[in-house]
């Protein structure tokens, strides 16, 4: 209301302005939420969608290697080689099947019962002593990540059988020395579990969704239900509206955001290293991007179906592929690494892998929420700008 | 700013200019030059053609839309300066009101008051009284989405008047509404006026609505062609208007549609089995010569119709459609009178439901015969089950002597269907979408182009072959509609509410063509809400809760219209005494 026009309520005293204001805001929450829980399509995206997320990236989706079917062919047994051979069956990254010729284990791997052959040939024992003993390995490359995977995995089973061999003193250290023993130690992901880093990734997704995608159908809805127009032209003022289309979805969110950090807890037993209260923190400055950038999306278009493109482009896409949290932004093209920059998964992506992984680490977590906290309150102030109570 | 003097006007509106820009980089001049005043008290109606601006018009002074040019002041606020101030203060109710289907009857209501910051206590008293307005009483915990369209277009209107307004903007309240809620919709708008002194400023197509107003705007093309009360309006007609029978052997539609072209003839329509003729005055008598015109007192229509035809002879345009007959004028009724549909104790149930419960009716070829009723009568239902799109629970159902139970796909090749919704592709051109019906219905070669080419000039849409569906001015989508529906040349032509939300002027053209395709044996269905389109139908069937209540020749149904005043009954009169006939309770259960 503005203060020259003469009040029609000026019997309600002083305060009468903010008590309908608030009055207003509260209102259209509680319909904006009514209509959450009578859409169908609205409990999909806001809860079945984000369930069956974590199912999917939880258990089925994992990019570590395990349990990987072998065969290794022991031409000729013999104390060596059974050594060799042993190391494969205490692997857990190996399912072995021990067989006598290679004619067999080739049949397994192409009737696909086998994704790779370890081949220890008859003369394996006497070559062995004479100290240039070879294993041949041949792994399935259909799928060339888990192929390397496999080689690497492979390699190291032999070399171990090689310590354990030194180790137990069969043969003196010089008959393995000239060898060097890579060590390797994993830091934050000492597991190294792809989960790890998966979960985290999770988050980012889910509160995407929620945030971004169903904002970006609910001011487009109204457009095209025609509900707008009978609304404008009561005493509410576009920042209320704007301010009830925020708060269901930031709560739905939040909620999005505790099923995840449960299921991260509780179900896949992944490690969280910073403090809840920092990680909530963040995580409201990121859901309050996206929910921002799922409003001005709908505003700008009208469009149920073209918002939802949009954003899914705009948003989900990015938050995916170019936050880090599946391709290492470190070691992507110059040219992709720049355009990361502009999306804001990816500063989020960062405070994440950090707080779950290595602790509260403020000099990462204040210049990225920072960030955050810039591109909300851009995405508001132009959100706020888009949105007009006109129709023309 | 001052609060509104009394006795000024409500709405100043000076020399306003506004215009839209088409996808197609058209530019659209909405209003041009508008001017006029809406006085303090009573009810005012801005009515017109399609397109003329009505909507464009009330949008602007709810402050949805801003003028290029011009001054517009609502309730002593200058709009463009402080919408909000204005919408503070006003009731609008858009033409499709918006309402939330996924909240209740009550959710939607409390939405409105807390907008408006109506109190507990004001709602205390407000809501009994609305809520016995609109009958929606027994409905509140109903959602919206599952109201019928006459409750949805009462609901819109409670939720504008959960406060008292200053000042009322309506947009074609009564749009697709039966005439039942219709006069309920009026009784609820003259209520308000009446007791709360409540100004109102509304748009319609119906022009008996506009009559009772005090006062008229009339639209076109962005103009005012006039304004004041709507006497001033009748008054240009007045002494030009004639009732005149049919010759013998001739119905009034074939006799009011010769008269059409004849220059001498400003208007033609059919009424109360006679034809109601505005004449041009200084024209030779052309066809009307063989008439005996007897004088009648003018209505706000007539003197409608003749402003218009003064604004089209200005324009040096030809209003009416050019003399292209849809059809040889030799052809004549077909003197079998064959009956083509058929149907007897037709029963639908949708669970415990009955949709349509033994209705039976006979349509002889040729014939136009109408099915009339309130929103959810069953018309709609019982035309799914005439198309063969829904299958009957039991009865008989024959299609040009094919039962539809058997041989529906041959009954289906006789059958022009056109739905109340628009059912065309909007992102398709005109000549797109004639392709692609004509595809459907299995047109090849040469025949496909000639039955395109005849829709195309049939109904004139040749200047708009490009365009877009979606982007056809209103009287164009229902022709395109047509067009595609006769495509495949078929016997029996099923309209659902076809002229729903149009003009006068589109009506009167939509019914030209009617006849001409009944003149060429085609048998045409229809449903409609207005009561005077009833006239040019052979025969009516009134249906409520699926009955059938009555049956028989326009004639014949106003007969039970009989009033206790002496004035003559409408059809209207006839309607709603038929169906208030139908919902009393009986006499012993009154007793009771």
């Amino acid at each position: 209301m503005t203060a020259t026009a003469p009040s029609p309520r000026g019997s309600q005293g002083r305060f009468a302005p903010l008590a309908a204001k608030a009055r207003r805001i509260w209102a259209l929450i509680r319909k904006e939420g009514r209509q959450v829980v009578r859409d169908p399509s609205s409990f999909a995206i806001g809860v079945v969608l984000p369930v069956m997320l974590i199912l999917l990236f939880g258990y089925g989706m994992s990019l570590d290697v395990k349990h990987v079917p072998i065969a290794v062919v022991l031409e000729v047994p013999s104390p060596d080689a059974s050594e060799i051979a042993a190391s494969f069956q205490l692997s857990p990254y190996f399912e072995t099947h021990i067989t006598p010729s290679m004619a067999e284990a080739q049949t397994l791997m192409l009737s696909g019962k086998v994704d790779g052959i370890v081949l220890l040939q008859s003369d394996f024992a006497r070559r062995a002593a004479q100290g240039d003993a070879s294993v041949q390995l041949v792994v399935n490359g259909i799928d060339g990540n888990t192929a390397r995977i496999i080689e690497a995995y492979a390699g190291a089973a032999i070399a171990q059988s090689g310590v354990r061999v030194a180790a137990e003193g069969q043969g003196d250290g010089a008959a393995v020395g000239g060898q060097a023993v890579v060590e390797n130690q994993l830091w934050f992901n000492s597991a190294y579990d792809s989960r790890y880093f998966l979960v985290p990734g999770l988050i980012v997704l889910i509160i995407t969704l929620i945030g971004a995608f169903m904002t970006s159908m609910v001011v487009a809805r109204e457009w095209e239900r025609g509900t707008f127009e009978a609304l404008f032209v009561t005493p509410v003022r576009t920042d209320e509206i704007l301010i009830s289309k925020i708060v269901p979805y930031f709560l739905l969110g939040m909620v999005g955001l505790l099923l995840c950090m449960a299921s991260a807890r509780f179900l896949f037993g992944v490690p969280f290293r910073g403090s809840f209260l920092t990680l909530t923190a963040v995580s409201m400055l990121y859901l309050l991007v996206s929910v921002a950038t799922g409003l001005l999306i709908s505003s700008t278009l009208k469009s149920q179906f073209l918002a939802s493109q949009v954003t899914l482009v705009a948003t989900f896409m990015p938050a995916m592929m170019l936050s880090g949290f599946i391709y290492d932004l470190r070691s992507v093209p110059l040219a992709i690494r720049l355009v990361s920059y502009l999306v804001p998964a990816r500063y989020y992506v960062s405070l994440l892998q950090t707080m779950f992984l290595a602790g509260d680490v403020w000099s990462v977590i204040l210049p990225n929420a920072a960030i955050l906290a810039v591109v909300a309150a851009v995405m508001l102030a132009l959100t706020r700008r888009v949105t007009r109570k006109s129709l023309g | 700013m001052a609060a509104v003097a009394a006795g000024a006007p409500v709405i100043v509106c000076r020399n306003l200019h506004k215009h839209f820009l088409r996808k197609t980089k058209e530019n659209v001049q909405a209003l041009d030059d508008v001017s006029f005043e809406v006085a303090r008290g009573g009810l005012a109606a801005l009515v017109g053609p399609d397109g003329g601006g009505k909507t464009t018009l009330i949008r602007l002074a709810a402050g949805l839309l801003t003028a290029d040019a011009g001054e517009l002041s609502v309730l002593g606020i200058d709009v463009k300066a402080d919408p909000q101030a204005v919408q503070d203060r006003i009731g609008y109710m858009p033409q499709r009101f918006g309402l939330y289907d996924d909240l209740s009857v009550q959710e939607n209501l409390d939405l409105y008051a807390d907008m408006h910051g109506v109190s507990a206590a004001d709602r205390r008293s407000k809501y009994p009284q609305l809520m016995e307005m609109t009958a929606l009483g027994p409905f509140t915990r109903r959602l919206a989405g599952q109201l019928s369209g006459g409750m949805k277009q009462k609901l819109g209107l409670a939720c504008t008047l959960v406060r008292s307004p200053e000042l009322l903007l309506l947009d074609e309240p009564t749009v697709g509404v039966d005439p039942l809620s219709r006069r309920e919709l009026w009784e609820i708008i003259r209520g308000l006026v009446r007791d709360q002194g409540v100004p109102v400023l509304l748009s319609t197509s119906y022009l008996d609505e506009a009559e009772r107003c005090e006062q008229v705007v009339v639209l076109r093309e962005g103009k005012v062609l006039a304004q004041g009360p709507p006497k001033d309006v009748t008054a240009l007609a007045e002494g030009r208007t004639f009732m005149a029978t049919p010759p013998r052997g001739e119905t009034a539609r074939v006799t009011q549609t010769g008269l059409l072209d004849d220059p001498a003839v400003i208007d033609a329509s059919p009424e109360a089995g006679e034809v109601r003729i505005v004449r041009q005055p200084g024209q030779p008598d052309g066809a009307l010569a063989r008439l005996k015109l007897e004088p009648t007192p003018a209505r706000f229509e007539d003197g409608f119709m003749v402003l218009l035809r003064r604004a089209a002879a200005s324009d040096n345009q030809v209003q009416k459609a050019p003399a292209a007959p849809l059809v040889a004028k030799d052809v004549v009724i077909p003197a079998d009178h064959e009956v083509v549909v058929e149907v007897r104790d037709l029963v639908r149930r949708f669970g415990a439901f009955v949709a349509v419960d033994k209705v039976s009716f006979e349509v002889r070829r040729g014939e136009i015969f109408g099915l009339l009723g309130p929103n959810g009568a069953g018309k709609t239902t019982t035309f799914r089950m005439l198309c063969g799109l829904l299958s009957a629970t039991s009865g008989t159902l024959k299609i040009a002597g094919v039962d539809l139970r058997r041989g529906g796909a041959s009954a289906r090749q006789q059958i022009g269907y056109v739905a109340q919704k628009f059912s065309l592709y909007a992102q398709l051109t005109v000549a797109e979408n004639l392709d692609f019906f004509a595809s459907a219905y299995g047109l090849r070669g040469a025949r496909r182009r000639e039955r395109i080419d005849w829709a195309m000039a049939q109904f004139e849409l040749g200047p708009v072959a490009g365009l877009l569906g979606g982007q056809l001015p209103g009287g164009y989508t229902q022709r395109l509609a047509m067009a595609a529906a006769l495509l495949h040349e078929p016997q029996i032509l099923f309209l659902d509410e076809a002229t729903s939300g149009a003009d006068p002027m589109a009506r009167r053209e939509f019914w030209r063509r009617i006849t001409a395709l009944s003149q060429a044996g085609v048998t045409v269905i229809v449903t409609t809400h207005f009561m005077t389109e009833a006239e040019y139908c052979d025969r009516i069937a009134i249906m409520d809760s699926g009955r059938v209540l009555a049956q028989g020749t326009p004639a014949e149904i106003r007969a039970r219209g009989a009033t206790k005043s002496d004035r003559q009954p409408t059809m209207e009169d006839a309607f709603i005494a038929v169906i208030e006939e139908a919902r009393r309770p009986a006499p012993h259960e009154q007793a009771a």
